[in-house]
Order: structure tokens, then sequence, then C-alpha cells
């Protein structure tokens, strides 16, 4: 592959260039942040099933041991205790989503992480098949924000075999450092997560993807990949949405999923690097899923960085050890894209929380919607060439079955460029967000 | 609650915006418009500045009024209403009685507009609006032109400009025989095509040597003011380019069939207030297609008509009333021309 390919600018048409603020934590370290007083494990961090509690109240568990396996029959995933210490309780506790059924752990000092229970096994030595299950003990999910649990992916169908498997590493919002750190400081981990895919799911070949804000990365990686070419890392250009799989499967390989299907359907598995890297850890040293790397950023800190964070940390803890005071501020978990507003800092992290992200009160808030003046600027703005113009004015008639039938609306994934862009100051990927929840809410009544 | 806890508002994402507001927007057009304003004044003086002046405040007290009528927050802010006055004026000759052009200004607005529900709810360019009224109710005025670069134009008015209100204007024919030394007639190029059969050289027609409506005369200055706003993201420079390229497609064919008879595409371009159109009317984000497809047929269609129109009608300004007819099919050629969606799988037939 030549130098000019790489610098080639792969990518897909459309999208926006948000400006990235990814200076302010791209050159910190990973450093560890003190276990806080109290745990809160929600047993729902994935899509699926929630995960059942095998613990009690008053019980001491060790850092590492299992306190919720994984639903039987379902998609699940098992939850361990990131700190030493007692339940304290298992009961409704607040979550970005409304009360969530949590395990809350009171911290004891802290001390080494102890294996999942059951026998040593090295993946090389295991069949295929048995991976995905070792995959599921370890709590792994996909950490780039999405919680779908790891091993499904790891299961395709027997009928459409993959043929390469895509890493996304580009992690395209703003502010975000994650992933960034990770492929700098766990390339090893990242290589061998990525041989544990590749072997579970009997794919060829595995590419890594990532922005050209991040050439260090691919200077650094190059070095260590196999010499047979089973991995790959390209750079792709640096624009919003890149990381969406969609646009990223768009710029590296010029295909696309097709509506309403899984990437499965066309031959590819998709994870994140940081899942990857994570798994790359824990799998070979059996180890459960206890703490991520999240980037902590924004306005006014004292301290933003990349901190190593047990899985639980309520954002409270987190946010006084960064240094904020201030409290005209809106604390965002994830991107300013597509992240999620918290309405009280009791809320823990869970596995897919990457960043922890406050913003000024004021830069947020907004002025006065005005009409459309159909500038088109949102068309030219959608990854996925929707016409967000024309579902925001059938939003606002809530004309929501047409938004659906005629203008595919469910293919949305929500990036935000369409608000982004719009002069008048619509809303407008937060009205397909409720027309997309009232289509639903009208489908399950008419059953 | 604590008094130490911190409250929250929630709001959704995303978070951070990076957009010119609609005022930004519309402030930028007025600004792109002002050379063209400066070099109307320049070319036929005191009475082009008069006549901007008339419709601008036309239409911005009636947008200005009509807000105050339906209780609603004022809407002049925006700059739109600017936009509407100096567009209209921009068309009209230099010698419109103000008084008409005040009334043109507020049929623009009023009808144009403020019917529909204001700002991003109009059906047609409201200038055009205005424009097409005038041409209706006043046949002569519109279409009486005088002279350029007539030389006290900076301290006298072209007599029919200060007609009283409601009263017919003079006639400026005798004035434009005393003004013009070289025979001057003070007829539009489009004109000397159709009526006398003259085609003006286009090099003077492209920098603005020649006679016509207030603002039309240099396509160069108006190419070069529409490029300020494409620079700036705030023209959709694909309708002014599919508009030419409708007119030269359709303008070729019949210079190809008979160049005597016929005049050339550069001819077509550069005459007749077709630029001006190309970029400043026919690009009303509000009143064309949003969809790629929809505005590339949308251009070429007002193309088309204009060159139809120019050809084959009574009369000589053909470009306004093809927009008109462009914005009236907007709403159709956009329900068919919706984008293909990212892994849209073609639909299987029954």
């Amino acid at each position: 592959m030549g130098l000019f390919e790489f610098f080639g600018k792969k990518t897909f048409p459309h999208g926006i260039h948000p400006p990235e603020y990814k200076e302010v934590t791209s050159r910190k370290e990973t450093m560890r942040i003190p276990f806080p007083e109290e745990i809160v494990l929600p047993l729902t961090q994935h899509i699926g099933a929630p995960a059942v509690p095998v613990v009690h109240k008053g019980q001491f568990v060790e850092r590492g041991q299992l306190v919720a396996k994984a639903a039987e029959k379902a998609l699940s995933s098992p939850i361990y205790a990131s700190v030493s210490g007692t339940i304290k309780d298992i009961d409704l506790m607040p979550g970005t989503k409304g009360p969530i059924r949590s395990i809350v752990i009171s911290t004891s000092p802290a001390s080494a992480q102890i294996p999942i229970e059951g026998e040593y096994q090295d993946y090389q030595q295991m069949d295929s098949s048995e991976i995905p299950q070792a995959v599921q003990a370890t709590g792994m999910v996909g950490l780039g924000g999405a919680g779908f649990p790891t091993y499904v992916k790891m299961m395709p169908p027997k009928d459409n075999p993959i043929h390469t498997i895509v890493i996304n590493g580009c992690e395209c919002e703003p502010f975000l450092t994650t992933d960034h750190r990770i492929m700098l400081e766990k390339i090893h981990n990242m290589i061998t997560g990525i041989n544990i895919a590749l072997k579970a799911i009997g794919a060829p070949k595995a590419i890594i993807g990532i922005e050209d804000n991040k050439l260090d990365v691919l200077e650094e990686i190059k070095p260590h990949l196999p010499k047979d070419g089973t991995i790959e890392i390209e750079a792709v250009k640096t624009k919003y949405p890149q990381g969406a799989e969609k646009m990223l499967v768009k710029s590296l390989l010029d295909i696309e999923i097709p509506t309403g299907a899984l990437p499965s359907s066309i031959g590819l598995a998709i994870f994140n690097v940081t899942t990857m890297a994570e798994l790359g850890d824990l799998f070979p040293s059996q180890r459960g899923l206890i703490e991520r790397i999240i980037t902590v950023t924004g306005e006014n800190l004292e301290h933003p960085g990349n901190y190593l964070v047990p899985i639980g940390t309520p954002l409270k803890h987190i946010i006084k050890y960064v240094g904020f005071h201030d409290v005209e501020a809106e604390v965002i978990l994830g991107g300013p894209m597509m992240g999620h507003p918290v309405a009280s800092l009791d809320i823990p992290t869970v596995k897919a929380t990457g960043a922890v992200l406050i913003l000024d009160k004021q830069a947020i808030r907004s002025d006065e919607i005005q009409p459309c003046i159909k500038c088109s600027q949102c068309l030219q703005a959608c990854p996925i060439n929707l016409n967000p113009s024309e579902l925001g004015q059938l939003a606002s008639m809530r004309r929501y079955d047409v938004m659906e039938e005629k203008y595919h609306l469910n293919d949305c994934f929500e990036c935000g460029c369409c608000s982004y862009v719009c002069p008048s100051n619509i809303p407008l990927v937060q009205y397909f967000r409720i027309a997309k929840l009232l289509n639903r809410q009208r489908h399950m009544q008419n059953g | 609650m604590a008094k130490d806890q911190t409250q929250f508002d929630i709001s959704t994402s995303p978070f951070i915006r990076r957009a010119p507001t609609v005022a930004q927007i519309m402030r930028n057009v007025v600004y792109a418009l002002m050379p063209l304003a400066v070099f109307a004044v320049h070319h036929f003086g005191i009475s082009a500045l008069a006549l901007i002046i008339a419709t601008t405040l036309s239409c911005v007290l009636t947008e200005h009024l009509f807000c105050k009528l339906s209780h609603k927050k004022t809407t002049i802010g925006d700059a739109s209403a600017v936009i509407t006055g100096l567009l209209l004026a921009l068309t009209l000759p230099p010698g419109f009685p103000l008084w008409m052009g005040a009334v043109g200004g507020f049929v623009a607005i009023a009808m144009g507009k403020t019917l529909f529900g204001g700002i991003g709810f109009n059906v047609f360019n409201p200038a055009l609006v205005g424009r097409a009224f005038l041409q209706a109710a006043f046949p002569v005025s519109i279409t009486t032109w005088t002279p350029a670069h007539v030389d006290n134009r900076f301290v006298e008015f072209i007599p029919s400009s200060l007609a009283w209100p409601f009263m017919k204007p003079v006639s400026t024919t005798e004035w434009t025989v005393q003004m013009a030394t070289d025979g001057f007639t003070g007829a539009t190029p489009l004109a000397l095509m159709k009526f006398q059969g003259i085609f003006t050289d286009s090099w003077d027609l492209f920098i603005g040597l020649t006679a016509g409506s207030v603002g039309e005369p240099s396509s160069l200055l108006i190419l070069l003011c529409g490029a300020y706003l494409v620079f700036r993201k705030m023209l959709d420079w694909r309708i002014p380019a599919a508009v030419i390229l409708g007119t030269v497609l359709c303008s070729a064919i019949f210079y190809f069939i008979d160049s005597q008879q016929y005049p050339s595409p550069t001819f077509m371009i550069f005459s007749g207030g077709l630029m001006f159109a190309a970029v400043f009317m026919a690009s009303d984000m509000v009143a064309s297609p949003v969809t790629p497809l929809g505005i590339l047929i949308f251009g070429l269609l007002v193309g088309f008509l204009t060159v139809i129109i120019r050809l084959f009608g009574g009369l000589t300004e053909a470009v306004m009333y093809a927009i008109l007819f462009g914005n009236a099919a907007t709403p159709l050629i956009e329900s068919y021309t919706q984008p293909r969606v990212y892994g849209e799988t073609r639909k299987v037939k029954k």
C-alpha cells in the first residue's frame, strides 16, 4: 500500500467539520483515578436482558468477583465488582434514562483484581466455537458507546461468512480521546483482541480505520502489525460522523450496509478499537471488565484528561477529582454531538461510558427557533442523504407516519449534523428522536 | 433537595452548533447587493438611488405593519424585507415613478410574503410577485427605459421618477432624445433584439455599458457579488449554474438552427437581467427546491422557459415569469426528486 493511498483521504459524502477540541486531552497519558467511596453497578449496562444478581446485601465481595451473571437464554452480559467491599444495597438507583436496578458496593481499601472463576484457557488452543462464550464471561460489551454484547457479534450466521472485520478507531466526536490513547498505550492488547475476534469469527482479515487526525497512531501501530497482512490499518478523512459504522464501511470499503440490515448481512463484523484492546487485555488473563478509560474534558476544568475509572463510579466523584466547581454547567456522557445529558451527578459511569464532558451552559443555551428557509444545508450535511428539511416540517405537522414511510426516518442514526448546520436553529435531530419514539409506541399499540 | 446539590437543565444532543443565523445570511445578501446598488446609482444617478430607497422602505414598513396587525413580534430584524426591496428596485427601469415602486414593495411583502405566513412560507419570490404586479398594473412605465450616464444624473431626476402618487408620469421620450447625444434611445438590448433585430455586443453587456433595469447592467459585477455569497456559503451556486446552463442549452439549439434569426447563447445569458435573476432571484432559498436533482431540474426549467418566452412570447422580460413558474413547480419537483438514501435498495416490483 503506497503512501498516497494512506493519505488519500478515503471518505464518505456529506458530513460536517466541527472543531475538534481534542488537543485538550489527546497528549495526556491515562491516569488512574482514586476509588470512590461507593460504587453503583446498574444491572443493565448493555443492550439486552438485565444481569441477574448473585450476591446479597451485606456480603463482602472481592475486586473482580462476579456480582451479577448474564441472564440465561437471552442477550445479556455479566457484571463484576469493580472494587472490593460490602454490598450495601440492591435497589433502584438513578441512571441516565431514569431509575434503574443497581448493585451498590461500599468500597474497602483497594486490592488486586481476582480472575474469573473457572479453568484457565489459552485462546490460541481453544476451538473457535468456544470463544464467544468465554468472551461473554468477561462481561465485554461495545465500549464505543453502543453497549452491544461483544460475544454476539462473534457468532455470525453460518450461511453468511464474514470476509472482513472492521475495527473502528475513528473517534469522530469532538473532545473525545479515549480511543486515541488506547491505540497508543495498548497496542499489543489491541492486536491480541483483534486476533481473538479473527479466530472466533473465522474471518481472513481485519482492517483498522482511524481518522487522519491521529497519524501518530498509524506510525506507532504499523511496526506491530502481523507480517502476513491479516491486520491492516488505514487512515480516512477526519470528518464527522466518520466513526458511525455505516460511514466507516463506506469510506474504507466503498460498500453500504443495506437499510435495516446488520453488517453481517454483507459479510462484515465491526468492533470498536477500545473493545478490542480491553478484550485482548482481559481475555488472556481471564479477568472481567471492571474499569475503563474515560476522557474527562470540557470547559472550566482544572485537570482534564484520560482517566482509568472503575465502572460504576458516580459522576460527582469524577467531577470533584478533575477540579470542577462551577454550578452553571451541563454534564454529558459521551461526546457533544451524540452524548446523553445527565440529570444528577449521582449517576454512575457504565461500561459503555467513554467520556464525561462538561460544557458551559451559556454556550449551549439556544436561540429562538425560526421557520425553515429551505437553505438545504441539512441535506448537504446528512451523511445518509436524508431530507431533514422535509422531515422537520413533517414533524412539526405531526405526520410521523409519513416521515417513516416516505422519508426514511428509521435510517437516521441521529448523528445531529442537521441540527448542527441549521441556520434557523430548528432542533431537527431532536424532532426525529421523538418521532421515532412515538412511532414505536404506535406500532406496539397496533400490535 | 440538599443545599449543596447542583441543579441541571437538560437539553439533548447535539450540544454544539455552528451555523450562521438566518439574520446573518440575510444581512450578507444585503451586503452582496450593495455594490450593485452603488453601480446602479453611478449608472443612472439620483433617480435610481431614490427608487432603491423607496422600494426598500416600503417593504420594511409593510412587513412591520403586518407583524403589528397580526400581533407578532416584528420580523424586520432579519433583513429579509430589505432584500426584497433591493431586489425589486434593481429589476425596475431607472425612471420608474417612485410611488409605483412603493406600491410594488407593498404588494411584494403583503401578497408575496406575509400572506403566506412570513419568511420561510412564501411560495414565490416576494420581489418577483411585486414586479409581476407592477408589470400588470403599469405596463407602460415598467417598459419605459432611459439612457445611462446622462450628464447631470446626480443632481436631476429623470422626469418620470417624481410623478405624483396615482398620477400618470410624464412621458420621457422627449427627455431621452434631448439627453442622448449619440442617438441613444434607451431601448434595452432585448427590445433591440426583439423589435429591431439588432444584436448588442456581448462584451458590452458583460461589463455593463448598456441600458436596462437599475441593477442588471453588469453581469460581471453580479457574478462577483454572487461569488462572495457562494464563498460565504450563503448562496447555493448550483441554482444559478443550472439556470445559466438551461439558458445556454436551449438558446444554443435555436442558434444552431438559424443563427441569423436567433441570438447567440452568450447574448442570452448576459442580457435582460438573466444573470441578475439567476444569481439573486432564482436562488431564493425558500421558493426553490432543496433536493440536488430538484435544484438541477428547477434551474434548467427556468433557463428553458426564459429562452422560450423571450423568443416566442410577447414580452421581453421573460426571466421573471420563468422563475415564478419554477417557484410554482418547486413542490412538485421536490416530491419527485427525493435523494437516494444510504443503503436503500431498489424496491422489488410486484
